[in-house]
């Protein structure tokens, strides 16, 4: 029962976070120079003189933003995205067209991380001082350090270019006629080096705070206690200080949803991934307003969930954690 | 013995003869892959006028006529035209048989619906032509009449794909907007390739037309456009082999000769004689002391605009004086005004002016506009900066996207801002726009956003635009081009040269001057 209150209580403020989102970066989109009239307008090359007015009262841009506001809102709560100006389809469906590449992405870089830092964390952890541990620290470092996009072309020069184990962008082969299987392993053959360069930022972290984490805990009172009692080290570990130590890790993937569309935009250009990160961007630089502030919707609902899992997740990691609001 | 060494000698040229023509003989089938980019709203072509649609649509929509290297007329959707002797009727006969992709007949019907409705309703330019017409008539299925109010010379130009696009009429009974509708996105033409898959954000799939007008083509079965948003990606496909031609500006011009030097490979300048770009720098006439043509030619002195050539674009471009580029029609190198690079007769045109340095050295404060097409156009506004603060100009960048771009430059919000235009094969259609007092701001940024007002050219190109007689016509033009040479509304940087890098098996990529818009029915692929 106190988890349905939790959950209710927690989509009410959800769905107030989303909202706000909307308003805010509808204000902002707007508070730029230019506006979709003036795109179209622009590429139209020669125009006379009405042609701009015209595309204004078209899509109701000649209006107060406040009455666009509450237009959009309106909109909204029949999930009615509206229509991109560029392109004359429903946001509805070019959203969906381009979600599930993004999600493949994002997940794939989420999985990839968060094994490998918490891994590589505890293992600098379990070592700590030795060899190993200071080359999982200096690596996780330089990786934390490096940005993306710089990882990501020197990816494509070394695993594409010199080596030609992968290919260097897009999500399938162009042209190629696959059987279903084929087709899954094209397209994971195209998913490793976005997934992994977009995931090893992440690494870098959850490596460092498990690293950090393992260390106080390892220290405890009840880590002794079990060793104590004969507890088998690897047990020690992974049911004690295992344990113990993700609950940073869980804060740091909650935060992680927020920063993955950044990075995906970044990572989705530079290897020609076709998801919404892309999208977000052409969308700005288009000043097609609805499309964006579908992107902007879509993405605040995956933080919003992520951040709801991750407060269940704490709950489970450590039963002395209540779900309050 | 002679005479055998004269029947070797024919049995060798015949061997060598057949060999070249088996060479060169077209090799149907495979595919051709490309990079279109930016990912186009549309590949519509009588809805998507941009360099992307134009590139996709080009294969996909017809026009009556295209254009060779020199700009003369060819048949495509019509067969033939006559002009009458006062050049104020055009009459053409359309090619029989032509079937739309969906199997429905293409008629008279389809060319009067484009040029009288569709076109005007979503192409501005269409439109501003379309004005000049006093009836479109269609005495039979393949006959369409075009009568003009007056002669204007430049007309043909409108009849090539890309502006003259033909729409299928049949699809868009019932809409009333034409620009809006949903129907903009059932891709039907005539040309020689039909829309196969368009993945959004990966890749644009064209297949073979096996209906086409001109049996036996096109040669290719596929046209895929690579979709890959970043411009080192773009590079990196190409060298890949994924891809085997990159247009201008898909890849930095300073990666060209990189590119090109790879083993198979090789450029070509040609195939933009109707688009002839050409770069300046805008000049706002509105603000002082802009206005004082001392300063412009204050600025025009202190930018060296080989350097911009020669090292912003890597060589491609060539000097220009005025708005007509080497290459194009009516141009007169002997009336322009040159104003060299020379710092030091920039800063005594200030001091002339009375605007003397201040502690700081500074004379005037000036906002620059740059072009937010790429790290080339940034790096010329750059060196622009540093240059006109040397002689006393304090120029401030004004960091903007492309639709702030378009906004301010079209509405008059800079003091200078760089931009291109394409010149459209005649100046009625390419130059014009840009000088002529009564199309300022709010019009597209090919206007004349700089606010230059001299009602003796605009007089002069009116009457150019309607002068049929060739000669006359380019004693007009001269005039106008000394006028501008000398008046400097506009600082023309450089004549844009465009190169295009492909492989070499790719053969009759380029054939016409519509370049890489042309519908490449043509083209094939070698061993």
């Amino acid at each position: 029962m106190d988890r349905l209150i939790f959950l209710a209580r927690r989509c009410i403020k959800a769905v107030l976070v989303i909202l706000c989102v909307i308003a805010i970066n509808f204000a902002l989109i707007r508070a730029a120079p230019g506006d979709p009239a003036t795109i179209l307008a622009g590429e139209a090359g020669a125009v006379d003189a009405g042609f701009v007015e015209r595309i204004r009262q078209d899509y109701g841009l000649d209006k107060p933003v406040p009455v666009q506001l509450l237009t959009y809102m309106k909109q909204l709560l029949t999930f009615d995205l509206g229509e991109s100006y560029r392109e004359h389809r429903p946001v509805k469906e070019i959203v969906l067209e381009k979600l599930p590449a993004t999600l493949l992405l994002t997940l794939s870089a989420f999985v990839f991380s968060v094994i490998v830092g918490v891994s590589l964390g505890i293992a600098a952890a379990r070592r700590a001082g030795s060899l190993l541990d200071t080359l999982i620290t200096a690596g996780s470092l330089v990786f934390f350090a490096m940005p993306l996009f710089w990882i990501g072309l020197l990816a494509i020069v070394v695993f594409s270019m010199k080596l030609g184990w992968l290919p260097p962008y897009g999500m399938s082969t162009v042209g190629a006629e696959f059987t279903a299987w084929e087709t899954m392993l094209d397209v994971a053959r195209h998913l490793v080096m976005p997934a992994v360069t977009l995931g090893l930022f992440y690494v870098a972290i959850y490596t460092r705070v498990t690293r950090a984490a393992a260390l106080e805990v390892m220290d405890q009172d009840f880590v002794k206690t079990a060793r104590a009692k004969g507890v088998p080290e690897g047990r020690v570990w992974r049911r004690h200080i295992l344990r113990n130590s993700v609950l940073p890790v869980i804060t740091f993937i909650s935060l992680q949803a927020g920063h993955i569309l950044g990075g995906s935009v970044l990572i989705e250009t530079v290897f020609a991934w076709p998801g919404i990160g892309r999208l977000a961007f052409d969308a700005l630089f288009q000043r097609d307003y609805n499309l964006l502030l579908a992107v902007f919707f879509v993405s605040s609902v995956m933080v919003v969930l992520f951040n709801l899992i991750a407060d269940f997740l704490y709950s489970l990691a450590d039963p002395r954690i209540e779900l309050q609001t | 013995m002679k005479k055998a060494i004269r029947q070797l000698a024919f049995a060798l040229g015949t061997a060598l003869f057949a060999s070249v023509a088996f060479a060169q003989a077209p090799r149907d089938g495979g595919s051709l892959n490309l990079i279109v980019t930016p990912e186009p709203p549309t590949i519509n072509l009588g809805n998507g006028k941009l360099g992307p649609s134009s590139f996709v649509g080009s294969k996909i929509y017809e026009g009556l006529i295209s254009l060779t290297p020199k700009l003369e007329p060819i048949p495509r959707l019509a067969q033939s035209w006559t002009i009458s002797p006062d050049g104020k009727v055009y009459t053409f006969k359309l090619r029989p048989g032509v079937k739309w992709h969906d199997g429905k007949p293409f008629t008279s019907a389809d060319v009067l619906f484009s040029f009288k409705q569709y076109l005007p309703a979503t192409f501005a330019r269409t439109k501003l032509i379309m004005g000049q017409t006093a009836s479109i008539e269609a005495p039979d299925d393949l006959t369409v009449v075009f009568t003009l109010k007056q002669p204007y010379p430049a007309f043909m130009y409108i009849f090539e794909a890309t502006g003259g696009t033909i729409m299928p009429k049949h699809l868009y009974e019932g809409v009333t907007d034409y620009r809006t509708t949903q129907v903009n996105n059932t891709i039907v033409g005539t040309g020689p390739f039909k829309l196969g898959e368009w993945r959004r954000g990966a890749f644009i799939k064209l297949v073979k037309n096996t209906e086409y007008w001109d049996k036996g083509k096109p040669h290719l079965d596929n046209l895929f456009f690579h979709i890959v948003p970043d411009a080192v990606g773009r590079s990196i496909a190409f060298e890949s082999g994924k891809v085997d031609a990159i247009r201008a500006g898909d890849v930095e011009n300073f990666e060209i000769a990189r590119l090109a030097a790879a083993p198979g490979v090789a450029l070509t300048k040609a195939g933009w004689e109707f688009l002839q770009p050409i770069g300046f720098l805008n000049m706002n006439l509105r603000n002082k002391p802009i206005d004082d043509l001392r300063f412009r030619q204050a600025i025009a002195h202190a930018i060296d605009r080989q350097f911009i050539i020669k090292n912003i674009f890597s060589t491609f471009g060539e000097p220009v004086n005025g708005p007509f580029p080497g290459g194009y029609v009516f141009r007169d190198t002997t009336v322009e005004t040159k104003y060299p690079y020379d710092p030091a007769r920039a800063k005594a045109l200030l001091d002339e002016m009375g605007l003397k340095p201040d502690a700081d050295g500074t004379r005037v404060s000036l906002r620059l506009l740059p072009l937010p097409y790429g790290e080339t156009w940034q790096r010329l506004a750059e060196y622009t900066r540093e240059r006109l603060n040397a002689v006393g100009i304090k120029t401030t960048i004004v960091a903007t996207d492309v639709p702030g771009w378009f906004s301010r430059a079209s509405s008059g919000d800079f003091d200078l801002a760089y931009n291109f235009v394409y010149l459209l094969g005649d100046p009625a259609i390419g130059v014009s726009q840009t000088y002529l007092s009564t199309n300022q701001l709010n019009r597209g940024t090919a206007a004349n956003i700089d606010g230059y007002v001299n009602r003796d050219v605009d007089a002069l190109l009116i009457k150019a635009e309607q002068e049929t007689n060739k000669t006359e016509r380019a004693k007009l033009y001269s005039q106008i081009q000394k006028t501008l040479s000398h008046d400097l509304p506009i600082l023309w940087t450089h004549q844009m040269v465009m190169p295009t890098v492909y492989r070499t098996k790719v053969k009759n990529l380029i054939s016409t001057g519509l370049g890489m818009n042309e519908n490449f029915a043509d083209v094939w692929i070698g061993k």
